[in-house]
């Protein structure tokens, strides 16, 4: 089962998840569903501190022993940290997505693109249709 | 889609459910790791009811198969089983496929799923060339196979059948009964663990997998789907037809050579024997990686800024907690040891050729 949602953050429809920092930045990661599909994460692909992506634009690589999968940017910004704990331990992503796996820090350009995604409610709803 | 016999039971089990060349199949019930680790540690059962069985009968069933197949078929005995390659007229492989000899009028050929129809096909026309006197029939769809694989394989169907399992050994088949239904038990596989290939009417295959999948319980079977399958039979350096094989692709340029007999004749024999001729320019190699990322099926392999080949299979592999994979490259860089690199996304990651298998388990 899915860990619950959390309401402190908002996602995207790609089922990344970003958490406001309220300093102009954002922290941002996969989701439990996204990890639970994904299975077996065996490498993750980190981004380069200071690479600025547009919100949508791959951000991050993260492959299961079958699958390759991008991570798409939830906002515009730039990359300012990224969790390097992820190179020789991918399986956090599995273990705790909403935490201690999480992939980058960013800058946002934009906090209305933040505002505008979806909350933990419109979240659930959209992986209850998912899994029909 | 077509579906097996035992798709409700993997339904039920919560597998997740793809695609294969037009068969809905379980590519995993928990996930690839543990159902990978549990066939090498313990044991596994796997649907492989996809697969293709073409039986050949008559009086010349052997004349047709040694001249449809590159191997040479004639010192087979009754019970053994011979891997042998198919080809087109102009020597690429349509299939790699298993010969079982039940009687020297009686043979079942065990196919890839994508190629059954056109393996029947092909013998078929054969068959018309020559005038040989023998019926081919697909009976794909009345036959279910189950592999059971792993070190407890053996453990968990003995407690099944009266036959002594000892007996059987790798690369034979018996007739036996099993679970109380007519089975056919072959010693073989394609997960690199000793185990068997259990053949049974689609009738009875479901009360197989049912009675194999309780006898298993104390021992710590589980169900295992084709994502495992795979990773399997790439740590063990089993190649994948439609992934590594194609029919653009000869017997020489992969570990196949030692299916062909030029002493016999057989189709697509001129073709290939010049192909040699002329020089193989392409090998299938054996590689892994030495810097970060996976090899996936696709990426270009290079050699400082000289593209050299095309990796065909690649994946982490569970068992050696490293990332591997098969590749296409050009001949004089096919070497072990040979540093290459692979194109992975927007960088080059090094690599090097290595032997295969890269898995062998211990006896």
């Amino acid at each position: 089962m899915s860990k619950q949602n959390l309401t402190d953050r908002r996602y995207t429809h790609d089922h990344e998840w970003a958490k406001d920092n309220g300093d102009g930045t954002v922290l941002i990661g996969i989701t439990d569903y996204a990890q639970e599909m994904l299975t077996d994460i065996v490498f993750v692909e980190l981004p380069t501190i200071g690479k600025k992506v547009a919100k949508g634009e791959p951000v991050a690589v993260v492959e299961s022993v079958k699958s390759v999968s991008d991570v798409y940017a939830p906002v515009s910004g730039e990359v300012i940290d990224i969790n390097n704990r992820l190179e020789d331990e991918p399986a956090l992503l599995n273990q705790d997505a909403f935490g201690n796996g999480w992939i980058a820090l960013m800058r946002v350009a934009d906090k209305a693109e933040y505002d505008s995604l979806l909350d933990a409610a419109a979240y659930e709803k959209l992986i209850a249709e998912e899994k029909h | 889609m077509k579906k097996t016999p035992l798709y409700e039971k993997h339904v039920a089990l919560k597998a997740k459910i793809i695609d294969f060349g037009g068969w809905a199949m379980p590519v995993q019930y928990t996930n690839v790791i543990d159902e990978h680790r549990t066939t090498r540690s313990t044991a596994a059962l796997f649907d492989i009811c996809h697969m293709g069985e073409i039986v050949v009968k008559g009086p010349q069933a052997f004349d047709l198969l040694q001249y449809a197949l590159t191997r040479n078929l004639q010192n087979q005995k009754n019970g053994q089983v011979k891997l042998s390659a198919l080809l087109t007229d102009d020597g690429g492989i349509i299939d790699d496929l298993t010969v079982y000899k039940v009687a020297a009028d009686f043979y079942v050929l065990v196919t890839n799923a994508t190629t059954c129809e056109k393996d029947w096909q092909r013998i078929c026309a054969l068959r018309e060339d020559k005038g040989f006197e023998s019926t081919v029939e697909n009976v794909t769809e009345k036959v279910g196979k189950l592999d059971l694989q792993g070190p407890s394989a053996q453990a968990i169907l003995s407690t099944l059948t009266d036959y002594d399992l000892n007996n059987i050994r790798y690369y034979h088949f018996v007739e036996v009964r099993a679970a109380d239904h007519s089975s056919i038990i072959s010693r073989s596989g394609y997960t690199g663990e000793d185990g068997f290939e259990i053949y049974a009417s689609a009738k009875a295959i479901g009360d197989l997998w049912d009675a194999i999948m309780k006898a298993g319980q104390n021992f710590g079977l589980k169900p295992a789907g084709l994502g495992a399958r795979d990773t399997l039979r790439l740590e063990s350096g089993m190649m994948l037809n439609g992934q590594d094989i194609t029919e653009s692709v000869n017997p020489f340029e992969v570990p196949y050579g030692w299916l062909v007999d030029f002493d016999k004749e057989f189709a697509g024999a001129a073709a290939l024997k010049a192909l040699t001729q002329s020089g193989i320019r392409k090998k299938l190699v054996g590689l892994e990686m030495t810097g970060r990322g996976i090899a996936r099926h696709g990426y270009k392999v290079f050699q400082a800024d000289k593209e050299i080949g095309v990796v065909t299979s690649g994946t982490f592999a569970p068992t050696l907690n490293k990332a591997v994979g098969l590749a296409f490259v050009d001949i004089n860089y096919s070497k072990p040891d040979t540093e290459i690199s692979i194109a992975i996304r927007d960088s080059l990651s090094p690599a090097k050729v290595v032997k295969i298998p890269f898995y062998k388990r211990e006896k």
